[in-house]
């Protein structure tokens, strides 16, 4: 099978190409799905586990009842129906990570179905996903592969398991077939997963930590000629763990498929892996009687079943979702779209939406969260909500600054001293010693000496140039240590020469 | 016509990872279409308007509080394992030459 690429534009010059994805989104219950062991991430192997959890002979699996819910309230933020009954289905193979040698899972019945998600791309485009169903169903434990090439399966000797992971609740969501995106295919399959990521987390019901495997996708991808409307036979991509893998993954298989498909070839449906070292997918086991799961109702668990005033209630219990509100506070804040972008790219809407709430405006919440504390987050290479700056220290700050305790560059100091943890602006401008010298005494004695040093300047000052006065405070704010109040200096250099401000 | 011929078993034995011989499966085979046909007897007494049942319990919403609950000890999980390694089980290669 050739193993070339066609260019991207030439592949979209030719081919439409329908995208599929199936995201597994891990909750953050504090339990698993069917028993009371700890959910809990990076313990010691084979801990976190129960006979249930191992798939000892004879054990009950108890259904978590807060995953049900979870599970419900991402199918209303998809906008999907809920279903009055459901139940769970045996999903039957056999794979070491696997310990009852099925997965507990649901089959013909999801708890949540028929739904869609509007997303909007970077430029503003918006486009509808069609939500086919979401379904809720088990982890498995986590796999290490021994004596082969860089941890991977092939031409491993053996493999360790642990099941600290094993029956972690999942909520699988599987899209409809998604057409018509054209060359914004990549793209779209970035902004679909960053989206569902956004909204687990918004509801609180996963960490989504994509690099803890909180959200896992599976991005299928087909192409079909130039106007035709009959689907081609997609490939499955598995192991797409990052928003840039999820783009990556996309565009790469959609200009294989097309080399495949210019060749006059046919493309073998298959899982294939990504590569994040190669940037590139490989082909995994073709599909095949493995296939064959052999789902049946699940005896061990009777239905879930919903009421209108259950679902209502949960309803009513959802956040105000992710896209709704950045319209809403873009608004109120007037800011200008790139100054938008740039705040909800650098994850601060909560900080800036809290320092507005506690009184600053909307300008000054953006100068000092996008300005100097981006700054020192960057200097040590942490994310901006990781520093120890919160929004009250801003409305401190900046009241500070309006009270004319401190300057501009003396708030960036402080600010510096807040991260360092020593403790709130009006703490540190006290045991520092930081604030403006606005004393007389102290400032005309300096006066004096720079007037003494600038004669030619003062000549000018006093001819009129009003504005050759900065020439003056330079100085003042040097012998001051940058702690002068510069609208003070000013008064006292005019007041000198009789000359009108 | 019978419903269980002997290559659907040998395929279910595929599955299932069961060996079984030649005599082995024409004999299955032949158990496994009786009680098929047994079974769908059912089907025959059960109108249009009974509904597929797979529980025959009249329980829904059987849930769970979402507390912490005992655990075992990476001893206990591992005491039945063939073989183990780093406090996780151990098994062979995954892949034989696929």
């Amino acid at each position: 099978m050739s193993q070339d690429v066609l260019s991207f534009e030439e592949a979209l010059e030719r081919f439409d190409p329908v995208l599929g994805f199936e995201v597994h989104v891990e909750l953050n219950t504090k339990t698993k799905m069917f028993d009371a062991a700890p959910n809990t991430f990076g313990d010691e192997p084979n801990t976190n586990v129960t006979p249930v959890s191992l798939g000892l002979p004879g054990v009950l699996p108890v259904v978590n009842g807060k995953a049900v819910e979870s599970a419900i309230k991402l199918g209303l933020a998809l906008n999907c129906s809920i279903a009055q009954k459901c139940h769970f289905a045996r999903k039957n193979y056999f794979y070491p990570d696997t310990p009852k040698n099925f997965q507990t899972s649901q089959f013909d019945e999801p708890i949540a179905f028929d739904g869609h998600l509007d997303l909007e791309l970077e430029d503003g485009t918006e486009f509808r996903v069609e939500i086919e169903r979401a379904h809720m169903e088990e982890d498995a434990g986590k796999l290490t592969h021994m004596g082969g090439d860089a941890g991977r399966i092939q031409n491993a000797q053996y493999s360790l398991v642990d099941y600290n992971r094993a029956g972690v609740p999942l909520i699988e969501i599987v899209t409809k077939p998604i057409v018509g995106a054209g060359e914004r295919a990549p793209e779209l399959a970035r902004a679909y997963v960053a989206a569902i990521r956004e909204i687990v987390k918004n509801l609180g019901i996963s960490d989504a930590r994509m690099e803890r495997g909180n959200v896992r996708c599976d991005a299928n991808v087909s192409l079909m000629p130039k106007g035709a409307t009959q689907f081609g036979t997609r490939s499955e991509t598995k192991n797409v763990n990052s928003l840039r893998a999820v783009e990556r993954t996309v565009r790469y298989e959609i200009q294989r498929h097309a080399a495949v498909l210019a060749a006059g070839v046919k493309v073998t449906q298959e899982t294939r892996f990504w590569h994040e070292d190669t940037r590139s997918t490989t082909a995994g086991r073709p599909k095949s009687d493995a296939d064959d799961y052999r789902y049946f109702p699940e005896p061990d668990l009777v239905p879930v079943v919903t009421t209108a005033d259950w679902i209502e209630e949960l309803r009513a219990s959802l956040p105000e979702p992710p896209a709704e509100r950045r319209k809403r506070l873009k608004a109120d804040w007037g800011y200008t779209d790139e100054e938008f972008r740039d705040v909800v790219n650098a994850g601060v809407l909560d900080e800036i939406e809290q320092t507005i709430a506690a009184g600053a405006s909307a300008a000054v919440a953006r100068k000092w969260w996008m300005g100097e504390i981006a700054r020192l987050a960057k200097q040590r290479e942490v994310e901006i909500a990781d520093l120890p700056v919160t929004p009250a220290h801003v409305v401190e700050l900046n009241g500070l600054i309006d009270g004319g305790k401190i300057n501009d560059k003396l708030a960036k100091k402080v600010l510096g001293f807040v991260v360092e943890g020593e403790g709130t602006p009006a703490e540190i401008v006290e045991s520092r010693g930081l604030a403006v010298v606005s004393d007389d005494g102290a400032l005309t004695a300096a006066v004096d000496d720079a007037m003494a040093q600038m004669p030619d300047v003062v000549e000018k000052i006093k001819g009129g140039k009003v504005q050759a006065v900065g020439a003056l405070i330079g100085p003042v704010m040097k012998a001051t240590r940058g702690q002068a109040d510069a609208g003070r200096v000013r008064q006292i250099i005019l007041g000198k020469l009789g000359v009108q401000g | 016509m019978s419903a269980i011929n002997r290559e659907q078993v040998g395929h279910l034995a595929e599955l299932a990872r069961i060996e079984m011989s030649d005599e082995e499966l024409a004999r299955v085979a032949g158990e496994l279409d009786l009680i098929v046909e047994s079974v769908a007897s059912v089907s025959q007494a059960a109108g249009d308007d009974v509904p597929a049942t797979s529980h025959p319990l009249p329980l829904h919403n059987v849930f769970r509080e979402d507390v912490v609950g005992e655990t075992l000890t990476q001893e206990e999980a591992l005491s039945n394992a063939p073989d183990s390694q780093d406090g996780k089980f151990r098994v062979p290669a995954i892949l034989d030459g696929e």
